[in-house]
């Protein structure tokens, strides 16, 4: 079967272009682009009337709440929200009550996936048995059962010996480590980032360059084994030189950021609002103005939505007892518009940091528009205006920071493997 | 009338003619404390005090304030209760507004809670002191016992010495100190000075002698123990030594310099007993004496608007 989207304005992450055109899918593969409308016999024609379509959002580190907290989120309602927010595949934290660290759990999760998501559900597994950081993980077996990645989540691995035996051990099997950076010690008990807003508000406060010291331990541990190792989220300017460093020396380095650090601060946290409470904490303008700019300039590689469901309970607490992480599936596009209607990256680089590099770090053959890749694709209007209203979103749980603003970009449709899952 | 606030959350959200209306209010009740024709302020108000931090200074202050003014008092025994069954905060405040209390007095040991209550009740919340945050009844007695023992409250030189970190105390004092165009200067070793310090519009100093140098007020600070996770200091007498309060440091400041601390005392620790009890130099027990006149004034002002907004509902 094929069909043709004709009359759309083709974000092409690789070609960094964003000519008017048309595309054709055939069989769940994209299998040529076109300058005009071909001429040719199709079974349906999609006209896009000149808006957007862009290679499906590839979201590394999505929390969906199974097994444990189906409350908070199950595969049915976060496979829809990513769908209505443009996301094509969700790559699964292992952060899961409890942890998904044995092929046994894993198997559950991806029964589960195929059952209720309507998009593709690619899972991490934990490196370290129960995200402990004492034993690894059946890092063969849990690759052999589906894992595209290690990652102990939110944790960091403190005892640098298990670190260097999980990165070595994972290195003979080509598997790709994702870490998170916080210097333990000095982050314990941190609620925001220290500095005079977390003063005046009288917040235990964490420094910024806890995230630089936890970078530059794993880049070392890197130069020591050769691991392929991916850096959840870098959020601040001090960590920025060591990430280039590294990527200058060679080493199998990327980094991500979560959509939430590019456009909100620390002063957004204002009068305790706990949506805006998150892991590692909100940031200082400069701080975001930088990571921004990384983002823009290719250094860092990856945004992701760092979708992380709480129920209202847990964040209807005083801030320091207050959950951590937001949702953020269906508001990650339009967020991270921001950037683009801001003037700081426009839509082809924008969407290499959603879809491309996220697809080329994890080998798939998607986020692009090439032939032969897999028709994961989305239409959106970048500039269709709307005010965010949390009780509307698709995720069981509401917790975002974007409740009431103003926000421009709306998915019109979502299509997975060819196959229209929204819109 | 020029007080304009529904809670008394914190020093940040008064404007400096807020503060001189309490204040002067203040004034007319420290001059008679006991008249009995206080008693009709706050008659057929019932106030309820809820500290979740033990308190025995500043729940008696308030009981005390409420007592004189005639509200019906009513102390929660926070830490034995509900709470330790699992209830949050906001079932709490929801189970306690369905009693109707007027004002609610809260102390709370995280820095938030008390605007969290103030979202979730009909009556005026007063904070009573959040975490690290604030501790508005506090900064504002202390403002009155130096307008009273210097005759003015602006262009004088404050030095806030001590556990600067850990204290809501300071944050509060040096909010209102700056927002009645005062000289502030913390004094503190590096360890105890939080951070960001330098965007506070403060002159900050780790030394006692230069810190002290011609100041007309010295507010001293508890050395918080119990909210230390070990190793600010190395010890108790090497702090003493460096930023304990005696007869030799204070002689770096103005011969007329006042004396403050907030309380409790620790004796050797953050202030010598001599300076303590020193009539001339120490206007401590004026502190604890101001301090039941301006929650007197506060929940006088914060009635007077609730019964203002009441007013307005029932004409709406």
């Amino acid at each position: 079967m094929k069909t043709l989207f004709k009359n759309a304005r083709l974000i092409d992450p690789v070609a960094l272009s964003q000519d008017m055109g048309a595309l054709l899918v055939e069989d769940g593969k994209i299998t040529a682009t076109y300058p005009d409308v071909p001429d040719i016999e199709v079974a349906e024609v999609v006209d896009c009337d000149g808006k957007c379509l862009a290679p499906g959002i590839i979201d590394i580190g999505v929390k969906v709440s199974e097994p444990g907290e189906r409350h908070k989120e199950s595969f049915r309602s976060a496979g829809r929200a990513a769908a209505a927010g443009g996301v094509t595949t969700i790559v699964t934290r292992p952060d899961t009550l409890p942890a998904i660290d044995t092929p046994e759990i894993l198997e559950f999760v991806e029964r589960r996936a195929q059952q209720d998501a309507p998009v593709h559900v690619l899972p991490m597994a934990a490196l370290t048995k129960g995200r402990d950081g004492r034993e690894m993980t059946e890092i063969g077996f849990l690759q052999d059962a589906g894992a595209v990645a290690f990652s102990d989540a939110d944790r960091v691995i403190s005892d640098t010996k298990v670190f260097a035996r999980a990165l070595t051990y994972a290195r003979s099997l080509d598997a790709l480590v994702v870490g998170h950076v916080q210097e333990p010690g000095l982050s314990t008990g941190a609620a925001v980032t220290s500095g005079k807003f977390a003063s005046l508000r009288g917040l235990p406060g964490v420094s910024a360059m806890a995230e630089r010291m936890a970078l530059d331990r794993d880049i070392s541990l890197l130069e020591m084994t050769g691991a392929k190792y991916h850096v959840d989220q870098i959020t601040t300017a001090r960590a920025l030189p060591t990430l280039e460093r590294a990527k200058r020396n060679g080493l199998d380095v990327t980094a991500g950021i979560g959509v939430h650090h590019l456009t909100l601060n620390e002063l957004d946290v204002a009068d305790y609002r706990t949506f805006f409470k998150l892991k590692p904490p909100l940031r200082s303008e400069d701080d975001r103005m930088a990571v921004v700019q990384a983002l823009a300039d290719g250094q860092i590689d990856i945004i992701s939505s760092m979708h992380t469901p709480q129920d209202e309970e847990s964040k209807r607490l005083p801030y320091q007892e207050a959950a951590s992480g937001a949702v953020g599936l269906e508001t990650l596009l339009p967020a991270a518009l921001r950037l683009v209607h801001e003037g700081h990256i426009d839509l082809p680089r924008l969407f290499r940091a959603l879809s491309l590099n996220p697809a080329r770090r994890l080998g798939l053959e998607a986020g692009r528009l090439l032939d032969g890749s897999t028709a994961d694709l989305i239409l959106f209007d970048p500039d269709k205006p709307f005010v965010m209203d949390r009780t509307k979103l698709l995720s069981k749980s509401k917790n975002t920071p974007f409740d009431g603003a103003r926000l421009e970009g709306k998915v019109l449709g979502t299509w997975v493997s060819g196959k229209k899952v929204f819109g | 009338m020029s007080f304009r606030a529904k809670h008394l959350l914190g020093i940040e959200h008064l404007a400096p003619d807020e503060i001189s209306t309490l204040l002067d209010l203040a004034d007319q009740y420290a001059n008679k404390p006991t008249d009995v024709r206080h008693r009709s302020v706050l008659a057929g108000m019932t106030q309820i005090n809820m500290f979740f931090e033990n308190s025995t200074r500043t729940q008696a202050s308030f009981e005390l304030a409420g007592k004189r003014l005639g509200a019906d008092v009513m102390n929660m025994a926070m830490q034995a209760s509900s709470i330790k069954k699992g209830e949050t905060l906001i079932d709490t405040a929801l189970t306690l507004n369905a009693m109707h209390p007027d004002l609610l007095i809260m102390r709370h040991p995280h820095s938030g809670a008390v605007d969290l209550l103030a979202q979730k009740v009909n009556a005026a919340v007063l904070n009573a002191g959040d975490g690290l945050h604030e501790h508005p009844t506090q900064a504002l007695l202390d403002a009155l016992t130096i307008r009273r023992a210097k005759g003015r409250l602006h262009r004088l030189s404050v030095a806030i010495c001590g556990d600067v970190a850990h204290s809501r105390v300071a944050r509060s004092n040096i909010i209102l100190l700056g927002k009645m165009e005062n000289r502030v200067r913390l004094i503190a070793p590096p360890t105890l000075m939080p951070a960001g310090i330098n965007e506070f519009g403060c002159e900050v100093f780790d030394n006692m002698e230069e810190g002290l140098q011609d100041v007309d007020v010295v507010m001293m600070l508890r050395l918080q123990k119990e909210r230390m996770d070990g190793g600010f200091i190395p010890s108790e007498r090497e702090y003493f030594h460096r930023y304990g309060l005696d007869a030799a440091k204070l002689a770096f400041a103005k011969p007329d310099a006042i004396v403050m601390h907030p309380g409790p005392m620790n004796r050797g620790v953050e202030i010598d007993g001599t300076i303590a009890d020193d009539i001339n130099r120490s206007v401590i027990q004026t502190q604890v004496e101001m301090g039941v006149a301006v929650r007197m004034a506060a929940m006088d002002l914060l009635a007077q608007n609730l019964r203002a907004a009441r007013k307005t509902d029932v004409m709406a």
